[in-house]
């Protein structure tokens, strides 16, 4: 399964799937893998994004108006998978549209897709035990978010429900680029090794290679989110060759410091 | 687009042809750590980001001791009678009852609490709750704006920073509350994305929390969201209909044979049938807004052209298209105007325990009209859904037969949009 980091930090790497199209999508995403990303995070777009800031938002509502939604992000996750079979693939989604499509069935689709995990935002452990059978049965790594507002024993069963690894949120908060990181992410990454041998990745507010070494210090894998999406937005036309020159910049500061 | 089906004990419905699963996400967990029921049948739960589940817990396990602590209780029905303006009245309307020549029609006036709508009830109780958890920062949604003055003035009485989310859509038709609350100290912070109304709001608000959910309290205005709020705010709410039928029952010596609500989120309906639930003859009836038609997002009839799934925390029925995304959705009454309604309410749907019909946009306006010209009493755009329906079922009942309709709030704050819409001036 490609959900191994071979580098630390491994790079993860978000995209809200559909912006500003599925074909343009697919070209960052390659973009991405071949310029140094590990991990990719496919963004699924949704109508009401709680746990998301401006960035995304927009996001997901320009991918929206081109008509993006959950099956495509599917067809497309097999797509790259075909381009490349090292990188690893997680769906990234909030709950109702795989609801809408029916839980084992987005899973069936999605195991033979070459998705490798799931991150659903808006479903706590508590909530997921029939999620989690079907992800179980389809070979799937079920992927859950830890927060500084967990306490260690939510920390314990977020770990025991995980597989792959743990998604660290870096503070409380929606995601979207921070100039300074919070104590918050270190003091959790500390708490939640105590629970659990699993890989940590520590996500939301890292836009900067200078984060992105910081939190790879103490993190297995760093994930950039908003800043990508950003860079999309802002090279609308060359959006494949901004994003890989954006991720060039995380990659071979990592080579320098080897 | 297929409608449900509005039959009783209906299985969980669909909108297209691709079988729904219907996934009992989480059933009753009866851990000892959930032994309030966040659960109505198979809707409920707790949908929410992660940083936002200890804030939850510690919301129920706060609601919790508050339920047995004897002076959280005094307080509270203490701030309802001498600030708040409890008990209500339940009047007779008896030019109303005339004049449709059926059942005799009663309402049960929350119109008349302070601020003008039941949303007070729950305001104040949930500001007994902060108070206990030492948190001094509030916010709130609102879509009417009776929920956001509500959380304003209540902020203003317990000395809490207040800011209310409202889209800007609402803020337009409902602008004199918007001064009301700014008046009241609070601030105001409109929402542009999309459709400007109350679901927008609440996004917000909860993007707000996630944000500051160590200093900051979330006053829900409605039985919507995760575990615990759906069953705290009914809980708050549970006066109305308590009051209510200890009125009927000394006006009338009998139960009505219906009571009749309004349902945005559905607090003051739940509230009015709570107590009724186990009166099996007692028919309860919540009023969707069917706005100007039902095609989807002409409407916020969740019954009519929704299914279930999960929108801000919890699994309900909710308009959405065949992907998942939300719908958008209309109606004249800014209260009404959500995609989504109560877990609780989906569950007596279900049970067939409580009927729920539609009233559009014309309906809600000409029920305006006649309870203001027959009772002198002019009802918020939401509470005249209310009264629309009783203005159809009323002539086919008997005239023995009694029906109280709750008037869940008073209409000063829609002036405006009654201007632009009755053109009687
Ligand atoms: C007067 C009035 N009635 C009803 C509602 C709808 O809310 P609920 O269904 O929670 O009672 C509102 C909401 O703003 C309101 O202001």
């Amino acid at each position: 399964m490609p959900l191994t980091f071979y580098k630390k930090p491994a790079l993860v790497v978000y995209v809200t799937c559909g912006d500003p199209d599925l074909v343009t999508t697919r070209e960052i995403i390659l973009a991405a893998i071949e310029a140094g990303a590990d991990v990719i995070e496919l963004g699924v777009p949704f109508s009401d994004p709680v746990a998301d800031g401006p960035v995304i938002q927009r996001a997901s509502e320009r991918a929206l108006k081109g008509g993006a939604c959950l099956s495509q992000v599917l067809t497309l996750a097999a797509e790259v998978r075909q381009h490349s079979q090292s990188a690893g693939l997680i769906v990234f989604s909030y709950l109702n549209p795989i609801l809408r499509l029916g839980v084992e069935k987005f899973c069936k689709v999605a195991r033979h897709a070459g998705v490798d995990g799931v991150l659903l935002t808006d479903l706590p452990v508590e909530e997921a035990s029939e999620y989690l059978e079907a992800m179980r049965a389809n070979d799937l790594a079920p992927i859950f978010l830890a927060a500084p507002t967990s306490p260690d024993a939510r920390l314990k069963k977020i770990a025991e429900a995980s597989q792959g690894f743990v998604y660290v949120v870096s503070r409380t908060g929606v995601t979207g680029a921070r100039q300074n990181l919070a104590d918050d992410a270190k003091q959790l990454v500390r708490r939640l090794r105590r629970v659990t041998k699993l890989p940590i990745a520590v996500g939301f507010g890292i836009s900067t290679p200078e984060q992105f070494a910081e939190t790879g210090k103490f993190a297995d894998a760093v994930v950039v989110g908003s800043a990508i999406v950003e860079t999309i937005e802002r090279n609308r036309g060359r959006e494949a060759e901004a994003v890989a020159e954006f991720v060039g910049k995380f990659c071979s500061r990592q080579l320098q410091k080897a | 687009m297929a409608t449900v089906p509005r039959t009783t004990n209906a299985k969980v419905p669909t909108l297209s042809s691709t079988k729904n699963v219907d996934l009992r996400m989480g059933h009753p967990r009866g851990s000892s750590m959930h032994n309030l029921p966040g659960r109505f049948g198979v809707y409920g739960g707790r949908y929410v980001p992660e940083t936002l589940m200890a804030a939850l817990d510690e919301l129920e396990r706060e609601y919790e001791k508050a339920t047995r602590d004897k002076k959280f209780q005094v307080k509270l029905d203490e701030l309802l009678r001498t600030y708040a303006g409890r008990p209500t009245p339940l009047t007779f309307a008896g030019r109303l009852t005339r004049k449709l020549g059926g059942a005799k029609i009663y309402l049960k006036r929350e119109d008349l609490l302070h601020t003008g709508a039941h949303k007070i009830n729950n305001c104040l109780g949930q500001a007994l709750l902060v108070e206990r958890m030492g948190k001094h920062r509030v916010i709130a949604e609102t879509g009417a704006g009776q929920h956001g003055v509500a959380t304003a003035t209540v902020c203003a009485l317990f000395g809490f920073e207040c800011v209310v989310y409202m889209g800007t859509e609402d803020m337009r038709r409902q602008e004199l509350n918007v001064f009301r609350m700014r008046l009241l100290g609070a601030e105001v912070r409109g929402v542009d994305s999309g459709s400007k109304t109350l679901k927008d709001a609440i996004n917000e608000a909860m993007r707000d929390w996630v944000t500051n959910v160590r200093t900051t309290h979330y006053l829900l205005g409605s039985v919507l969201g995760a575990h615990p709020y759906p069953t705290m705010v009914r809980d708050f709410h549970r006066v109305i209909g308590r009051e209510a039928r200890a009125q009927i029952l000394k006006a009338e010596g009998k139960l009505p044979a219906a009571v009749i609500a309004c349902v945005g989120g559905g607090s003051n309906a739940i509230g009015a049938f709570y107590e009724f639930i186990k009166d099996k003859k007692v028919r309860l009836i919540g009023v969707e807004a069917g706005g100007r038609g039902y095609t989807l997002g002409e409407h916020a009839a969740r019954f009519r052209g929704g299914s279930p799934g999960v929108l801000q925390g919890t699994y309900s029925y909710v308009l959405q298209d065949g992907a998942g995304q939300i719908a958008t959705t209309h109606s004249v009454s800014a209260g009404l105007d959500y995609p989504s309604i109560g877990p609780e309410h989906a569950s007596l749907r279900d049970s067939g325990r409580a009927e729920y019909v539609p009233a559009s946009d014309a309906e809600a306006l000409e029920a305006t009209t006649l309870l203001a010209r027959t009772e002198g009493i002019i009802p918020a755009l939401e509470s005249a859904h209310a009264v629309a329906e009783v203005m159809k079922r009323a002539p086919k009942m008997k005239k023995s037969d009694v029906v109280i309709v709750n008037i869940s709030g008073r209409g000063d704050k829609d002036i405006g949009i009654l201007r632009e819409n009755l053109k009687i001036d």
